[in-house]
Formats: structure tokens, sequence, C-alpha cells
């Protein structure tokens, strides 16, 4: 249920960036939402339906881009992208990997009518 | 659209109203969504910083004996700094209670429907919080393994306590948490000779999860362990407080034999 207060961190985020640049409705979002955060993007979705009717964001569409988690592996030495925390390497199967990021919790850019 | 319920927002593939972008500005942004939370927090360390304090945000599910583990440690520690609680739940003043019964200072921060503590209750509980400068603060969050794991509160490290008579695949269950974690206490050791609860597979989880975790294995009851989570304060934390904790550590497979 964090997506419901995260999701109100985005709705202030974004009247604040709107305010700035003289935005008075927004009818995209795009968002990053890094596979190992701790956001669900459907529960986000959910709570951007119930949260965002009488904002300026409430014709929005989310887009929310999921790019895999770069990792090395400690096996075979290979960069690689991972779908999943616990993915083995695609290139060798091992599973010794050191992981970049991927907890992201973005607001990539807004589009404004 | 949506997996589960059809809404229309969409998301893990690019989608473009077609025609309507012509007329639509698209401003680029790229900020962080907890932004603010992560300016509060900031503040908080700050605070932190200039009056010596130590804080260490104590987390884990309801239930796991993390009021107890803090009654014990601050009888044990009150002599040695000043210490003082901030108590995270949903309702009642029960666990802030049980804290000013040691005779140290708490402050409740009750969060309604909230599953979680954030940087910006902190600071207002720190508004109303005698503690002395150089000491220490335990700000014990709301009893949940998911939520507290994504708000930086500007602690200087976090502290997930788990205890053993809960699954052992705990730390892959539940992920976030045991990756945000600086340390693992593994509470309630005494009740081990009477639970079937293998703990070397417990720490094999969570060590698949965050490689860097330190582990203490305590029982907040008899004492048992607690010394060493003093010295792991004073070590870790007291005198290396300007780390900031998070998910800077992420990483999995280097399995501790």
């Amino acid at each position: 249920m964090h997506e419901v207060s995260i999701c109100q961190h985005l709705l202030t985020l974004l009247s604040q960036e709107a305010r700035q640049h003289g935005v008075s409705k927004v009818v995209r979002l795009r968002l990053e939402i890094g596979r190992l955060s701790c956001l669900d993007p459907d529960a986000l979705c959910f709570a951007f339906d119930a949260m965002a009717p009488g904002t300026i964001a409430e014709a929005a569409m989310l887009q929310i881009d999921q790019p895999p988690v770069r990792a090395t592996c400690g096996d075979c030495g290979a960069a690689v992208e991972l779908d999943e925390r616990f993915d083995p390497c695609p290139s060798c199967g091992g599973t010794r990997l050191e992981l970049q990021g991927g907890d992201e919790m973005r607001l990539l850019e807004m589009e404004a009518a | 659209m949506c997996a589960t319920c059809g809404c229309d927002h969409h998301h893990d593939h690019d989608h473009h109203a077609p025609g309507a972008a012509d007329q639509h500005r698209i401003i680029q942004i790229e900020r962080n969504i907890l932004a603010k939370n992560a300016e509060y927090a900031a503040a908080n360390r700050t605070r932190f910083a200039a009056t010596g304090i130590t804080a260490l945000n104590v987390m884990s599910s309801p239930g796991s004996g993390k009021t107890t583990l803090l009654v014990r440690a601050i009888t044990d520690l009150r002599h040695r700094y000043p210490v003082a609680v901030i108590e995270g739940d949903q309702q009642t003043s029960n666990d802030a209670e049980r804290i000013r019964a040691t005779g140290t200072p708490a402050v409740q921060i009750n969060t309604g429907k909230g599953c979680h503590l954030d940087a910006h209750m902190v600071g207002h509980a720190l508004d109303e919080l005698p503690l002395a400068g150089g000491g220490l603060l335990f700000i014990e969050n709301v009893g949940n393994l998911v939520c507290p794991a994504a708000f930086d509160l500007g602690e200087a490290r976090k502290v997930v306590v788990f205890s053993v008579t809960e699954g052992e695949d705990k730390p892959i269950k539940y992920p976030d948490m045991f990756a945000a974690a600086d340390l693992l206490i593994v509470n309630k050791a005494d009740l081990l000779p009477y639970l079937e609860f293998d703990l070397a597979r417990t720490l094999e989880y969570a060590h698949r999860v965050n490689p860097g975790i330190e582990v203490l294995v305590v029982s907040a009851r008899t004492g048992e362990g607690m010394p060493k989570f003093y010295e792991w304060i004073e070590s870790h934390a007291i005198n290396g407080a300007d780390h900031v904790p998070g998910h800077s550590r992420a990483s999995h497979g280097a399995v501790a034999q």
C-alpha cells in the first residue's frame, strides 16, 4: 500500500513542476520504475486512478518504463541485463551477479496539453 | 494496459496518442519521485550531524520483538550516552509508554492508516524530542516488512530485526527490506531449541539478497548476543555516521558459506 503514499509524492512533485513550467493540464506522464524498486506498476496505476481526479493529471496517461537491471557476472565477467532480482546470468547461468542500480523511481517527463 | 484490471494507464511499452503530440509540449523532468522525502531526510541528516546524534532506523514485521530489543538496549546503553526513541505505529502510544517506563524520552508517531514512517514525520518528532548532543536515537518504524524500506529517514544505518518464529525464507520473500538494511538482527534466539528453524538457510537467503549485510543473533529477552549489537553500534554507527544507507550495494549471489 506504499504505492498510495508514493503516488501522493508523485502528484505533489508534478504540481510543482507544472507550476514552474506554466502547465495547467497534463495528458501524459512518463515514469521510470526500476525492477528492484519497491513499486509495483499495477498498484501504482491503481493508486493513480484513485488519486488523480481533481488534479492537473486527472486526464493523464501513465507510461511506465521498467528497464532491465544491469549487472556484471562474477563468474564469467559478462555485462548482462536481468529481468528480475534472482535471475541467473544469461551468459553462463552463474548466480554471483553484481547488480547496478535497478531501484530508480523517477518522473522522466510530462506532456502538457 | 494494466494486466490485472485493464485500466487505461499504460506501462511496459511506449505509447503515444496519435496526432496529439504535435500540439503538446513535452517537458523533461528526470526527478526522483521521492525527491521531497529525500530533502527532508537530508535536513534530518544535517541536524543529526550538527549535534553528533547517531540515528538508527529499526524495521521488521510486526511481533519480531523490536520494542523488547530497544527496551533492553536503552537500559544497557543509557549510562554510556544520551538515548532517545521515536516510535512509529498506526495507533496507540503503547510502545512509547514502554520506552518511557525505562526513564528514556520517547515520542510516539501515529501514522493512522499509513504503513511506514517518512522523513517529514521524523523531522516533526525531533522538534518534540529532548536528546542531548552525542546521543543515540532509535527510530522504531511501523511493523511492516515492505513499505518502510522505501523511505530514507536521514538515519545513519538501517537495521532489520527478524525473529526465529518467522519463516526462514522471509529474506527472499521480502527482498527490498533485506537489500536496504545494513544489519540483520536475528531475535528470539532463546527459542531456537524449541523450533524447527534453519538459521543457516535464513542467513544464506539474506546474503543472496544482500552480500554485504551484517548479521547478529540475539535474544532480547535473555540478553544473549546483545553486547555484540552494542559493539556494532559503536564501531559502525557512532564512528561511521556519515555513511548514507540505501540500495547502493544492491547485488546478489555472493552467498556466505
